[in-house]
C-alpha cells in the first residue's frame, strides 16, 4: 500500500513539476516563439523547396551560375571600369555604385536645400516664407516621375554638341552634358588631398574647441589663422615638396562628342535634380516642423541672454529641434534612395536598370528581382543604422 | 480584358511596372506554391519530362477563349483601332489560333504585356501564347522553357539617324550616342555590332520608345537603333518630321520573330506551328479568305486534305477537320495578312515573302 503511495505521490509530484515548467510566463513565451519561428522558416523552406522544383520541372534555368557569363550590356555611365566583356556581377555591381552615386549626392543637396526653406518658411520676411511654401505646395504636390520628364526635356534643349556653350575656356554645356577639365592625376595629389582631409578634420574640432570656450568665457577668439593653416597652408607644402604639377585634362569638342576632362551627363543631372528639388520639399516640412517645436521660451530666454539671432538658431534652436527632425529624416533619406528606381524612365542606368536588361538576357527573373531587393534593403537597412546612430546621440539625455 | 489603353501614357508607364511586379511575383509564387505531388506523380514512371500531362487545348476550350499575349502599343503589330479592336500582324497570329481550335477569331483575349513581363507572363500561364515581335534566340529556347512554334516575321535590327548628320552607314557612328529601348535583343545586338567593329560607343537605355524619340529629336542621341520594322513604323507615325530622318542601309542582325508557347505541350504546339503553316500553304496554292470555298470542289487532293473534304488532318491535331477553313476564312493567308498589316508601315516584304518568290518562308507539306 506505501509502495503504491509513494508510486501515487512520486506521479503527481513530477506532474506538479511539469506543471510549473509550463506556466513559468518566460519559458511559456519562448515556446510560442520557438514555435513561430519554426512554423515561418518551414513555411519558406517548403516554398523555396516548390519552386526550385517546379522551376526545374518546367526547363526555366534557375540559380545564379549567370553572374559569371560575360554581360555583354551596355552601361554609359560607370565609377569603377567596365566593358561589356565584363561579367553580369561587374555590371550588376556598376549598377549599384550608380543608384548609391545618385542618392548619396541627392540626400546631401536635398537635406541642404531643404533646411534652407524650411528654415525660409519660419522668416518674418514675408516674402521668403511665401515663395518657400509656393515651392513646398508646387513640388511636393507633382508626381516624382513627372518632374523627372520635365527636368530631362529641359537639358535636352540645351544646345547641342556641335554648338555647345563655352561659357569659361574649357566648360562646355551641352545637351550631351556638361564637360570640364579635371586635374590629370598623380601620387603627389593623393597626398596633398589626405593632408587637406586631415587638416579639416583637425579644423572641426577646434572650431568645435573654440566655440565651447567662447560659451565659458564668451571671449570670442580668433579662428581664422589655424584654419588657413590647416586648410591651405600644411596642403601645399606638402604638394609643392613631392612635386605636384598642376595639369589639366581639358575637354575638347571632337566629332559627335566632347572628349576629355569629365562629364555630367544629363541623365544623372536630370535624375539628381528631380530628386533633390522634390525631395527637398519633403525636408523643408519636416524642418519646420521641428523648429516649430521648439517653445517660444527657449527663443526669449536666449534672448534675454544676449544671444546674437544668428546663434540663437545653431546653438538653441537647431539642437533641440533635431531630435524632432531626425527620425521623419530618415524616412525621407529611405525615399530619396528608393525614388531613384525611377532612373531607367530618363535612361540612367541604376540597379533597376542593369537588372531589368540582365532579367531579360537571362530570363532568370526571380533571382535578379532578388538582387534588386537585396541591393535596395542593404542601402536602406545602412541609412537606417547611420541614422539611428545619429538619432541616439541628438535625442534628449535624460538625467 | 481587352486591352483599349495605350500603353505610352504615364499611368501605362507605370501599370507596366507595376504588371512587371506582379507577373513575376505571380511566376515566383505559382511556382513556390504548385504543390510538389502532382510533379511527382509525372516524374513516376515511364521517365518522361514532368509536364507531359499539361493540357493547355483541355484548358483553352473548358475555358471558352484564347488569350494571347501581345504588345498593344506598336502600330502594324498590335494596335487598338477606334473601336477598342485590336489590330496588326501579331494580333492576327492570335486570330489564327483562336479560328483553328474554336472556329471563331474572336473567342479571345488580347492581353498587353511589355517586353519585360512577357516571358513570366507566359512562364506562368497568364497567356496560352505569346505573339509579340519576339526573337527566336537559343537562350530564350533552351532556358526560359519556352518554345517556338512557328516564325512569322524575318526582321534584322537597323539604324535611324537625322538626315542632317550627315552619316551613310552604322561603320561611321564611331564615338556616337545611341539610344535603345530597354529589355530587348536590340542592347545586345548593339554592344556586340560596336565591339565586332571596333568602334567607340555611347549608349542611353531607356525604358519607352516615347522618351527616345523625345532624346532624338533633341539631339541627345545621333541614333536610334531597334528591329527596322519597329523604326519605320516610328518614322510613319512622326508624320512630316519622319522626313528628317534616314535608316542607315546596315541590318547588324538576324531577328526572327517567332510565336512562343510553353514547353512540354507538344499538342498545342503542334497546332500553333500548323496553324501558321496552313495560312502559308493557303498563300502557296492561292487560297485566299474569299475564293477559299470554291476549292472544297477541285479535283486537287492536296486541296481536297487542306480544306477538310477528305483526309483526318484536322483529327491528328486534336481539331475540328474545317480547322485550315476556319483559319484562312478568319485572317486569310500569309500574303493578305502581310497587306492588312505590315505593309501599311511602308515596310517591303522581301525576305518574308514564299521560298518560291526568293523569300524565307516555306511550308512543309499537309498530309
Amino acid at each position: 500500500m506505501t509502495a503504491l503511495n509513494n508510486d501515487i505521490q512520486a506521479h503527481n509530484r513530477q506532474a506538479a513539476a511539469l506543471g510549473t515548467f509550463f506556466s513559468n510566463v518566460a519559458v511559456r513565451r519562448f515556446a510560442w516563439q520557438a514555435l513561430a519561428a519554426l512554423a515561418l522558416f518551414g513555411a519558406v523552406f517548403w516554398l523555396a523547396g516548390n519552386l526550385h522544383h517546379n522551376l526545374a520541372a518546367r526547363n526555366i534555368a534557375s540559380g545564379f551560375g549567370f553572374l559569371t557569363r560575360e554581360a555583354g550590356l551596355p552601361i554609359a555611365e560607370h565609377l569603377i571600369a567596365y566593358t561589356p566583356a565584363d561579367s553580369y556581377f561587374r555590371a550588376l555591381l556598376v549598377g549599384t555604385l550608380n543608384t548609391l552615386s545618385v542618392a548619396f549626392w541627392s540626400i546631401i543637396l536635398a537635406t541642404i536645400l531643404g533646411t534652407a526653406i524650411g528654415v525660409a518658411r519660419t522668416s518674418k520676411n514675408w516674402l521668403l516664407a511665401k515663395l518657400s511654401s509656393i515651392y513646398v505646395d508646387l513640388f511636393r504636390d507633382v508626381p516624382l516621375l513627372l518632374q523627372l520628364f520635365l527636368w530631362y526635356t529641359i537639358l535636352q534643349k540645351l544646345p547641342p554638341v556641335r554648338q555647345a556653350l563655352n561659357p569659361v575656356a574649357g566648360v562646355f554645356l551641352s545637351n550631351r552634358g556638361l564637360s570640364f577639365p579635371v586635374l590629370d592625376w598623380q601620387a603627389a595629389h593623393g597626398w596633398t588631398l589626405l593632408a587637406f582631409v586631415l587638416g579639416l578634420l583637425a579644423t572641426t574640432l577646434y572650431a568645435k574647441r573654440t566655440s565651447r570656450k567662447q560659451l565659458d568665457d564668451g571671449r570670442a577668439r580668433s579662428f581664422w589663422p589655424v584654419a588657413i593653416t590647416l586648410l591651405v597652408a600644411i596642403p601645399l607644402v606638402v604638394g609643392f615638396s613631392l612635386g605636384a604639377s598642376v595639369a589639366l585634362d581639358m575637354p575638347q569638342p571632337k566629332g559627335f562628342n566632347i572628349r576629355g576632362g569629365a562629364t555630367v551627363s544629363p541623365e544623372f543631372f536630370a535624375l539628381l535634380v528631380g530628386l533633390v528639388v522634390y525631395n527637398a520639399a519633403f525636408i523643408a516640412e519636416i524642418v519646420r516642423s521641428g523648429l516649430e517645436s521648439v517653445g517660444r521660451g527657449q527663443h526669449e530666454a536666449a534672448r534675454a541672454l544676449g544671444l546674437h539671432p544668428k546663434n540663437i538658431l545653431t546653438w538653441i534652436v537647431f539642437p533641440q529641434a533635431l531630435r524632432v527632425i531626425v527620425p521623419p529624416l530618415t524616412s525621407q533619406y529611405l525615399n530619396v534612395t528608393k525614388g531613384s528606381s525611377l532612373a531607367v524612365a530618363i535612361g540612367y542606368q541604376d540597379i533597376v536598370s542593369v537588372a531589368t536588361t540582365s532579367m531579360n538576357q537571362t530570363g532568370q527573373s526571380i533571382e535578379l528581382v532578388g538582387v534588386i531587393m537585396a541591393v535596395y534593403l542593404t542601402i536602406s537597412l545602412s541609412i537606417s543604422l547611420l541614422m539611428n546612430i545619429y538619432n541616439a546621440r541628438v535625442a534628449l539625455v535624460e538625467r | 480584358m481587352l486591352t483599349l489603353g495605350r500603353a505610352h501614357t504615364r499611368g501605362g508607364r507605370l501599370r507596366s511596372r507595376l504588371a512587371f511586379a506582379l507577373g513575376t511575383a505571380a511566376l515566383a509564387a505559382s511556382m513556390a506554391i504548385a504543390p510538389l505531388g502532382a510533379q511527382a506523380q509525372n516524374q513516376s514512371g515511364q521517365g518522361t519530362p514532368a509536364s507531359d500531362k499539361v493540357d493547355t487545348l483541355g484548358a483553352i476550350k473548358a475555358r471558352g477563349y484564347f488569350i494571347c499575349g501581345v504588345a498593344g502599343d506598336r502600330p502594324g503589330f498590335s494596335f487598338p483601332d477606334s473601336k477598342g479592336v485590336m489590330q496588326g500582324l501579331d494580333a492576327d497570329i492570335c486570330r489564327s489560333v483562336a479560328a483553328a481550335i474554336f472556329g471563331d477569331p474572336e473567342k479571345i483575349r488580347f492581353t498587353s504585356l511589355t517586353s519585360l513581363t512577357r516571358f513570366p507572363a507566359l512562364q506562368s500561364g497568364e497567356v496560352d501564347m505569346l505573339a509579340r515581335f519576339t526573337t527566336w534566340t537559343l537562350t530564350r529556347e533552351a532556358s526560359l522553357g519556352l518554345d517556338v512554334a512557328s516564325v512569322y516575321f524575318y526582321d534584322g535590327q537597323g539604324f535611324m539617324v537625322k538626315k542632317s548628320l550627315g552619316v551613310k552607314s552604322a561603320l561611321e557612328l564611331d564615338g556616337a550616342t545611341v539610344c535603345v529601348t530597354q529589355g530587348s535583343t536590340s542592347e545586345a545586338n548593339m554592344v556586340d555590332f560596336f565591339r565586332a567593329h571596333n568602334l567607340a560607343l555611347k549608349p542611353i537605355v531607356i525604358e519607352k520608345v516615347e522618351q527616345v524619340r523625345d532624346a532624338l529629336a533633341n539631339n541627345r542621341c545621333d541614333a536610334y537603333t531597334n528591329d527596322s520594322s519597329l523604326l519605320g513604323s516610328l518614322k510613319l507615325s512622326m508624320g512630316p518630321a519622319g522626313d528628317e530622318y534616314i535608316l542607315l542601309p546596315d541590318i547588324i542582325s538576324k531577328e526572327p520573330l517567332g510565336a512562343f508557347v510553353r514547353k512540354g505541350d507538344q499538342r498545342f504546339f503542334d497546332i500553333v506551328r500548323w496553324t501558321y503553316i496552313a495560312m502559308l500553304t493557303a498563300e502557296e496554292g492561292g487560297i485566299t479568305k474569299t475564293n477559299i470555298d470554291t476549292f472544297r470542289k477541285t479535283r486537287d487532293p492536296q486541296n481536297q486534305r487542306f480544306v477538310g473534304e477528305t483526309g483526318d488532318l484536322g483529327a491528328a491535331l486534336g481539331l475540328d477537320p474545317q480547322w485550315a477553313v476556319n483559319v484562312v476564312k478568319a485572317v486569310g493567308n500569309t500574303a493578305e495578312l502581310w497587306d492588312r498589316t505590315i505593309a501599311s508601315l511602308g515596310i517591303q516584304r522581301g525576305v518574308n515573302r514564299l521560298a518560291k518568290d526568293g523569300g524565307l518562308q516555306y511550308a512543309p507539306p499537309m498530309r
